[in-house]
């Protein structure tokens, strides 16, 4: 239970947010790496079907999740106004494709609350807790999570 | 400043050096060389690990390579002769000495009872002429504080003594004499026992390295005249004060007090310690001022000072076996050098299409410039690949190694005979290749070779030899492991896949297609788990590393007549030559190096067979036709214009397969940037590269993509898909 973990952390967590297929989420900053604009992947052969493809950030060839189908929500419209919000996932780089980054958010750690146990299995795994900031509720993404299991990418 | 520990990692990297000259020598005595140069070689190279080791106070070592030097010593004195046995013993020793050295550079404690066992065997076989050589030795590092001295105990019979006054001039460095190699000549003309004086040494602060403030005595009981002695002061004559004081002869005599010094010298300081006339030899000195390299007892029937003409002539040799200046470059800083030049090669490209596309293109000198700066990173590329490259020499010799203890533990009898030592290829693959070729060596001495019995009654010779090959072919490197051993028995291979589960029963397999189940995860069929192979993680194993390099692995075998295992490799992990297609929307790459030819064929080369696949016709020759696009599960079926170009390329197994492509871009130099980092390996898929318009392309592995189709195709052969 690490959002038990945050509870005694006194700093404010600054968090990313961004919106992606109509729903509010954040990730922690210091896992984000850059923002960027979209630039069409390469795809790959035999991926999820979350994984858009691949792009070239300076040399290194990183994949792009989209975030959306990721959560089990509904793939969002393919414009050129999606950005993608490069982060760094363990030991691994990776692109998330959103709609937009919305604002970053200073939040004590108490204002992070318990996933409520309505959430679908998928997206249970995924969220790490929820902020409540006027009137929006934002998740709180396990990056962690995110990453194509070994067993989906090398099948 | 080098730290203690740079210099310990210089120790380790020339003792790793020292231990495959090691190995070598004793490889060449055993195929019957006798040259004393290859003699003195391995001796040298154990002495020198010795002294490494003892200036880092590595005592096992120190100890086990001291005992190990005194029964080479005694061979290369004559007193041993080579025989098999003593040259095995000597290999399993100087096998044990390198787990050694790599023991103490991880900093482990070594086992001293193996230790003990191995030596003990050694000097077993070498007639118990090291039986004394634990008593009592002692090897002290010789501190490199300039207190030199040297008593070098033992030998030569009696004579008269002589006390040697040597004072260098304070200039004498100035044109170039060194006191101690003088002292060293001085010690090879008997029995001497060194005595420093320090008194005229300034304090700290007034020191001055350029002048010289020492002055010695030397005790020396030879038989040589005076004249001889003063032949080796001939050089510094001018600039030293030396005077020779005959002490009678050993026996005690008086001596003559007759001082022979060349020319009277009033400012000579004598030592303090200096001996009144008729002092015995041995005379104790203070000790403050002396530091003893007491010779081992047991090297005591060689004079020492043969080990120090040893080393003289052993540097002249190795010098006259053509110099070459090398440096020892830290591979980080390659790496960053090989990483640049990817970038480089990328700019290249996007300033080239920039270029392409402007309005100023076709004028000749951007043509021209252009031209010029593809050849000159092509010749960067090129040299940089160089650098890395590395002889497989190496990593052949570790191979010997694991042949004598693999057909040591089978109880077979195996040589293994090395060609094209001299084949580079880029260091990463070298490093990687090791574990793979280790358990293919092992596997062809444990089911390759037979039992001698078996061979005998087979009419082949007892002894069973593995050839290990490298050769540079069209770009790649080839490497071949062959045993003349029985061959795959494939009745009891197929027997095995069923039993296994790994195939019907009722399966119908190619001769190539049962080998190639040797490679199936989980297969084995040696009937007993042996310690060496046998787990059945072998060659599957083997086979995905070689994989991951890029390369491929090829097994061919005759029933009686062997077994040969066939590996191909790309030269570099960093750059490559592709062919940049496109299909279903998608740009990728080919290595050029797989490409047999490309062609656009009619539809009357194309045959269906069942619903869905088909064969190419071409020039009589049919091979499987796959699409790229629905291959890669980019598309399901062609569209109209689409793979209509195809790509015929070689697959491992020397097999080929045509591929159908959407339309052929550009051919160029790519560079590899792996998909493992970020994401994870894809069926089909060797790599991705960037692109000139900075968009990421697919490199494709054609035997892999081949391969993965027919899986997915082939029923029987369904459980056979990684």
């Amino acid at each position: 239970m690490r959002s038990s973990g945050y509870a005694t952390d006194p700093d404010i967590r600054e968090l990313v947010a961004f919106r992606t297929a109509g729903q509010d989420f954040c990730i922690d900053i210091l896992s984000v790496r850059e923002i960027r604009g979209w630039s069409r992947p390469a795809l790959l052969p035999h991926a999820p079907s979350y994984v858009q493809g691949v792009i070239n950030l300076r040399g290194a060839v990183v994949p792009i999740l989209d975030l959306a189908r990721r959560l089990g929500l509904d793939s969002i419209e393919d414009t050129d106004r999606n950005v993608i919000i490069v982060a760094a996932i363990q030991s691994r780089i990776v692109g998330l494709l959103v709609e937009a980054v919305t604002d970053i958010l200073g939040v004590p750690a108490a204002g992070v609350q318990p996933t409520p146990d309505l959430a679908s299995e998928t997206a249970r795994n995924m969220l790490r807790g929820v902020v409540v900031q006027d009137s929006r509720l934002i998740r709180l993404l396990d990056v962690g999570q995110l990453l194509p299991q070994t067993d989906d990418v090398a099948a | 400043m080098a730290g203690s520990s740079d210099l310990k990692e210089i120790f380790f990297v020339e003792a790793d050096e020292l231990l495959s000259a090691l190995e070598e020598g004793l490889r060449a005595i055993q195929t019957g060389v006798q040259e004393s140069d290859t003699v003195n070689a391995v001796f040298r190279a154990v002495h020198s690990i010795k002294g490494g080791a003892g200036a880092f106070n590595l005592k096992a070592l120190v100890g086990f390579a001291h005992r190990f030097e005194t029964v080479l010593d005694e061979l290369r004195s004559g007193r041993l002769a080579p025989e098999p046995p003593l040259l095995n013993a000597l290999l399993h020793a100087s096998d044990h000495l390198a787990d050694m050295v790599s023991a103490c550079r991880q900093g482990l404690e070594t086992n001293a009872e193996a230790d003990e066992r191995i030596i003990m065997a050694l000097e077993a076989q070498a007639g118990g002429t090291g039986s004394s050589a634990d008593e009592g030795f002692t090897f002290e590092p010789l501190p490199m504080d300039g207190n030199f001295g040297f008593s070098f105990g033992a030998l030569p019979p009696a004579g008269r003594s002589v006390a040697v006054h040597f004072r260098p001039h304070a200039s004498a460095f100035a044109s170039g004499h060194d006191p101690s190699l003088l002292l060293r000549d001085l010690c090879g003309l008997g029995e001497a026992t060194v005595e420093m004086d320090m008194a005229h040494l300034p304090a700290a602060g007034a020191f001055d390295p350029g002048q010289s403030y020492l002055s010695w005595k030397i005790t020396l009981v030879t038989q040589c005249a005076d004249r001889d002695i003063r032949q080796i002061f001939e050089f510094i004559e001018t600039s030293c004060d030396l005077l020779l004081e005959d002490q009678g002869d050993v026996a005690g005599n008086a001596p003559d007090p007759v001082a022979t010094a060349p020319k009277p010298a009033p400012s000579l300081a004598m030592p303090a310690s200096a001996p009144a006339a008729g002092a015995a030899v041995t005379r104790p000195t203070a000790p403050d001022t002396r530091t003893t390299v007491s010779a081992p007892p047991s090297a005591a029937p060689t004079p020492s000072t043969a080990t120090l003409t040893q080393q003289a002539t052993g540097a002249a040799t190795s010098a006259s076996s053509g110099p070459r200046a090398t440096i020892r470059v830290d591979i980080d800083r390659v790496d960053r050098l090989v990483d640049i030049l990817g970038e480089l090669v990328i700019h290249q490209a996007m300033l080239t299409e920039a270029i392409e596309q402007s309005p100023g293109f076709g004028s000749v000198e951007v043509d021209r410039s252009l031209d010029q700066l593809r050849q000159l990173s092509r010749q960067i590329q090129e040299s940089v690949m160089a650098i890395r490259a590395q002889p497989v020499k190496p990593l052949f010799d570790r191979m010997h190694r694991i042949v004598r203890e693999a057909s040591m533990a089978a109880g077979k009898s195996c040589r293994l005979v090395t060609e094209g030592e001299a084949t580079e290829v880029d260091k990463t693959i070298i490093e990687r290749l090791a574990d793979p070729l280790t358990h293919m060596i092992r596997n062809s001495v444990d089911h390759g070779i037979e039992k001698a019995e078996r061979r005998e009654a087979a009419g082949k010779p007892v002894e069973g030899v593995i050839r290990m090959s490298a050769a540079h072919r069209s770009g790649r490197i080839v490497l071949t492991i062959q045993d003349d051993g029985a061959g795959i028995d494939r009745e009891k291979v197929r027997q095995v896949a069923i039993d296994k589960g790994l195939i019907a029963p009722n399966a119908e397999l190619s001769p190539q297609e049962i080998d190639a189940l040797l490679f199936l995860p989980g297969f084995s069929t040696a009937s007993q788990v042996s310690s060496l192979s046998g787990r059945g993680v072998g060659m599957d194993v083997v086979r995905s590393e070689i994989t991951g390099l890029g390369g491929r692995v090829g097994i061919s075998s005759v029933r009686g007549q062997g077994t040969t295992l066939t590996i191909s490799l790309p030269l570099t992990l960093a750059v490559l030559d592709g062919m940049v297609f496109e299909a279903a929307g998608q740009t990728l790459v080919l290595p050029v190096s797989t490409i047999i030819e490309t062609l656009r064929p009619d539809a009357a080369m194309r045959h269906n067979i069942g619903h869905s696949d088909s064969v190419l016709d071409v020039r009589g020759r049919c091979l499987p036709l796959i699409d790229v696009g629905t291959a890669l599960g980019f598309r399901t079926h062609l569209g109209p214009g689409e793979g209509e170009i195809v790509v015929v390329v070689e697959r491992g197994d020397d097999g080929a397969t045509a591929l159908m492509v959407d339309g052929i871009r550009d051919q160029r130099q790519v560079v590899i940037k792996g998909l493992e980092a970020n994401y994870g390996q894809i069926p089909g898929i060797a790599a991705a590269t960037v692109l000139g318009d900075g968009s990421v392309a697919l490199i494709l592995d054609p035997s892999d993509l081949a391969a993965s189709v027919a899986a997915s195709v082939r029923s029987p052969l369904q459980l056979a898909a990684e």
